[in-house]
């Protein structure tokens, strides 16, 4: 535990500069999007109060609106208004609106009506009366509004590092991708500390009296801008291409870093989501992008991949891996799981997710299909005999992987099939696996490596870079530390790639990393 | 001046205020009495339009109101609230401060205004700093009294300004604020449900019911030529007590034996007959001295006291 913390503060502290950033970013765009959502909500919510009948409706709007997960409303944020600050700024102002509408429509009906009166009666004007009586009345619960709206800010705000806008979310999800807790608690804690201090901070506020009140609401307004223009994005250098890599990628010596340290390319970056990604390259926010190698989405966006001609990613070959205890218990899982070993391309891959992914049909039926094509498929059996539990991460291929699993254990054995799928990143699955939560998953022996074993760097140099080395060494090495099984690969191998539109690798004429390197030093 | 010329007001199906007229001299104070709900408040508040009748019309000095601005009007116009309505988010200064802003006084005429005025209704100094919620209700009602006179309107509505008061209270503020100069010129409606308060304060009583006008008259009238059972009714449990009041010992003055006595520091006929008890009861004189408009004086027990009253009140029913 001591040596845990111990490292967390060399991490921060290493990583100071990037966390002071990070931590800047991440109150202004909280601040930023408050103060749009208070320009926005504060209006509405005294229009609400005058005419009563439309409160139903403008409450129940923002109720909905602040129901849409974040992330969905941030992916439909994309097409609008790009990648970045602005979809980020407007996606907060959207959850913050709805206590700060309600707050302020509840504040003023809450006015004794005699006080109001009593405004009428001493010949105050409409105006007069909100400003001088019915805002400061009801400023006690419009700012709880707005300590509640920062609060969801601070949280939701993590989100932005998925459409690159920066912010504590980088380290957060970094972190969980990397299965590197220093980086989660790097970004985490302070993002906690943040929120518990401003809700102290706003709570005091809220507690004065009205005398200090008055005051503390005209430096009010001061901090928030102050605070918000805290918020400068993250683009600091300019090139003449625009890169968008995953956090994950960010953060890996077989990702960025090799990117910097091997090729020396120096690129315009800004940390993106993968859900987002090849949507923002397709459309031209971005130029190149950290992608994996089947994905289907490159080939519905028509990207291109650029040769790793220094061979920085190492093999990512996929195959199953099984708790050594699941043989015991289902003599022939291991011969039926086997059934798919060689079966699968890297161009058969990324048509099956290309399926998925863009044509959206469901991940059993491209199954079934694949099954069918090639002769493997039966009908199933009637699966008395227990049940193997398989679990799957949370993208489309190994969705894919899970279903066809499934249809080989039912059609072959006696066995039942339970899945877990959507099992969240690397760390999730393999957690899940080792506390005998499901049976087996597909992983890839690049992540076995770099991610699950995090051998000596200089051990996984020697490795990376061969795919028979690499997959015997986390054979091996799994057995012994964690008494989980390496059955055959599947065939395919999902490595990173950068990518780059077609029409533009043409037009620049940039075909591998070193092309992109020497075309970026030259403009 | 102030004239009501056929007022109507209805909530609903309820007729709160129907077809209600009167003025109000320059200078006078006219109350409204009646029982609760039976439209006093809606008729004043149809003075400085907080709401608007639904027929008739509201003339102050001569003036239609519907014509004026309704927020200059009522800047113009002095009002205090049956619930106070004291704003809790302002101290005392600015609470009364409130109208003068709105007239844009300077800052150092409001200031002297303020000490000017809670010194007459003897509230404390540092008071003025304080918060409503940290006065008593008595105190309170004087702010708010306070707030209804900085600006020394000539019109002044008032609804049961004492009516949060016990009755110790209400009777020693009653008495201030009759005292009050300032008072004394302005033209005033004050509603009240307290039959006491009307005949202590009134010039002339309207007794309502049910939003109609019973009767308008003076205290007096009101007494002794009730115009129907329900004016006789609603006066008939505090009677006595508001003859006493009502009659001054100038009524009386005929039925007082004609002992005329020596000079000496001498009282008003101004006096009534209520106060004159008192007189006598309280000090340990047995005779006042009272001197009458042809500057004959009478030295009065309190036997032939009661005895004058009673032939007066004999003559007035067989009137
Ligand atoms: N805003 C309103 N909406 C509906 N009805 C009302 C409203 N104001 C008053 N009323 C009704 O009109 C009638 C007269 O009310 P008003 O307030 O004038 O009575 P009041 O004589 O002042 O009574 P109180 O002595 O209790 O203050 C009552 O029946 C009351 O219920
Ligand atoms: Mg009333």
């Amino acid at each position: 535990m001591n040596e845990q913390q111990q490292t967390l503060w060399q991490f921060m502290h290493e990583q100071s500069d990037k966390l002071f950033a990070q931590t800047l970013q991440h109150v202004g765009l909280t601040f930023i999007s408050l103060l749009f959502a208070i320009a926005i909500g504060l209006p509405l919510g005294i229009l609400i109060a005058r005419k009563r009948k439309l409160s139903g409706t403008v409450l129940g709007i923002a109720g909905v609106l602040q129901t849409v997960p974040s992330i969905a409303l941030l992916g439909f944020m994309i097409p609008v208004l790009g990648i970045g600050a602005k979809p980020a700024i407007v996606a907060l102002l959207i959850y913050a609106l709805l206590p700060i509408i309600r707050n302020t429509y509840t504040g003023i009906i809450g006015i004794d009506q005699h006080v109001k009166e009593a405004a009428r009666a001493m010949g105050m004007s409409k105006s007069q009366i909100l400003l001088k009586v019915e805002l400061p009345l009801a400023m006690p619960v419009i700012l709880a509004g707005i300590r509640t709206a920062t609060v969801i800010n601070v949280g939701v705000a993590t989100l932005a590092s998925f459409i690159a806008a920066g912010g504590l979310g980088e380290f957060i999800f970094g972190g969980i991708s990397l299965n590197n807790t220093n980086m989660i608690l790097a970004g985490a804690i302070p993002a906690a500390l943040l929120a518990i201090i401003l809700d102290a901070l706003l709570s005091l506020v809220q507690k004065m009296n009205f005398k200090k009140l008055r005051k503390a609401l005209y430096i009010l307004p001061a901090v928030l801008l102050i605070l918000g223009g805290f918020y400068v994005l993250p683009s600091a250098y300019g090139s003449t291409l625009t890169a968008g890599f995953t956090p994950e990628f960010m953060g890996r010596q077989d990702g960025d870093l090799g990117l910097k340290s091997i090729y020396g390319l120096k690129i315009h970056t800004i940390v993106i989501s993968d859900a987002i990604m090849y949507k923002a390259a397709f459309s031209k926010e971005l130029d190149v992008i950290s992608g994996y190698s089947t994905d289907g989405r490159l080939k519905a966006f028509d990207l291109k991949i650029l040769k790793d001609d220094k061979s920085i990613f190492p093999p990512y070959y996929a195959a199953p891996i099984v708790r050594n205890e699941a043989f015991k218990q289902f003599p022939k899982l291991e011969e039926t799981l086997n059934l798919l070993a060689g079966k699968i391309t890297d161009s058969v891959m990324t048509d099956l997710n290309y399926r998925t992914d863009y044509l959206h049909q469901t991940p059993e039926r491209v199954a079934k299909d694949f099954l069918i094509s090639t002769g493997l498929y039966k009908a199933p059996k009637n699966g008395h005999n227990g049940v193997v539990r398989i679990g799957s991460k949370i993208f489309g291929e190994q969705y894919i992987l899970a279903e066809m699993y499934s249809m080989l254990i039912r059609g072959n054995t006696d066995y039942g099939v339970s899945t877990k799928t959507g099992l969240g990143g690397t760390k999730i699955c393999f957690d899940a696996l080792m506390n005998d939560q499901i049976d087996f998953y597909p992983e890839y022996t690049g992540t076995g490596l770099l991610v699950l074993l995090q051998p000596d760097p200089k051990i996984a140099k020697e490795m990376a870079h061969n795919k028979d080395k690499t997959y015997n060494y986390v054979s091996a090495e799994f057995e012994k530390k964690f008494k989980i099984k390496w059955l055959k690969p599947i065939g395919f191998n999902n490595s990173y790639a950068l990518m780059m539109r077609q029409k533009q690798s043409k037009d620049l004429n940039v075909n591998t990393i070193t092309d992109l390197k020497n075309y970026l030093d030259k403009n | 001046m102030i004239e009501l010329k056929g007022i109507s007001k209805k909530f609903g199906d309820a007729q709160a205020v129907n077809k209600v007229s009167f003025k109000v001299e320059e200078k006078e104070t006219l109350v409204l009495l009646g029982t609760s709900g039976c439209g006093k408040t809606t008729t004043l508040k149809m003075i400085n339009r907080l709401i608007e009748p639904d027929a008739g019309g509201v003339f102050i000095d001569g003036k239609d109101i519907t014509n004026e601005d309704p927020d200059v009007l009522r800047t113009g116009i002095g009002y205090v609230m049956q619930n106070i309505g004291l704003f809790p988010h302002y101290t005392v200064a600015e609470n009364i401060a409130v109208v003068p802003k709105l007239l844009k006084w300077d800052k150092e005429k409001i200031k002297v205004r303020t000490q000017e005025l809670i010194k007459k209704l003897h509230l404390p100094e540092n008071s003025l700093s304080m918060f409503p919620h940290e006065l008593s209700g008595g105190q309170q009602q004087r702010v708010g009294l306070a707030r209804a006179l900085v600006t020394d309107p000539s019109v002044l509505l008032m609804d049961e300004p004492f009516g949060a008061l016990d009755n110790v209270t209400r009777t020693s503020i009653q008495k201030e604020f009759k005292g009050l100069e300032e008072l004394k010129r302005k033209t005033i409606v004050m509603v009240t449900h307290d039959v006491q308060e009307a005949f202590e304060l009134a010039d002339r009583i309207c007794l309502m019911d049910k939003g109609k006008i019973i009767q308008i008259g003076t205290p007096k009238e009101l007494l002794y030529q009730p115009i129907n059972d329900f004016a006789r009714k609603f006066l008939a449990g505090q009677r006595l007590g508001l003859e006493f009041k009502v009659v001054k010992i100038q009524d009386i003055w005929s039925y007082l034996p004609k002992v005329t006595l020596q000079d000496g520091k001498s009282l008003s006929d101004d006096l009534n007959v209520w106060d004159a008890m008192e007189l006598l009861r309280s000090s340990d004189r047995s005779e006042l001295l009272v001197s009458g408009d042809n500057k004959e004086s009478k030295a009065i027990n309190f036997e032939q006291l009661t005895k004058a009253f009673n032939q007066f009140q004999n003559a007035q029913v067989h009137e």
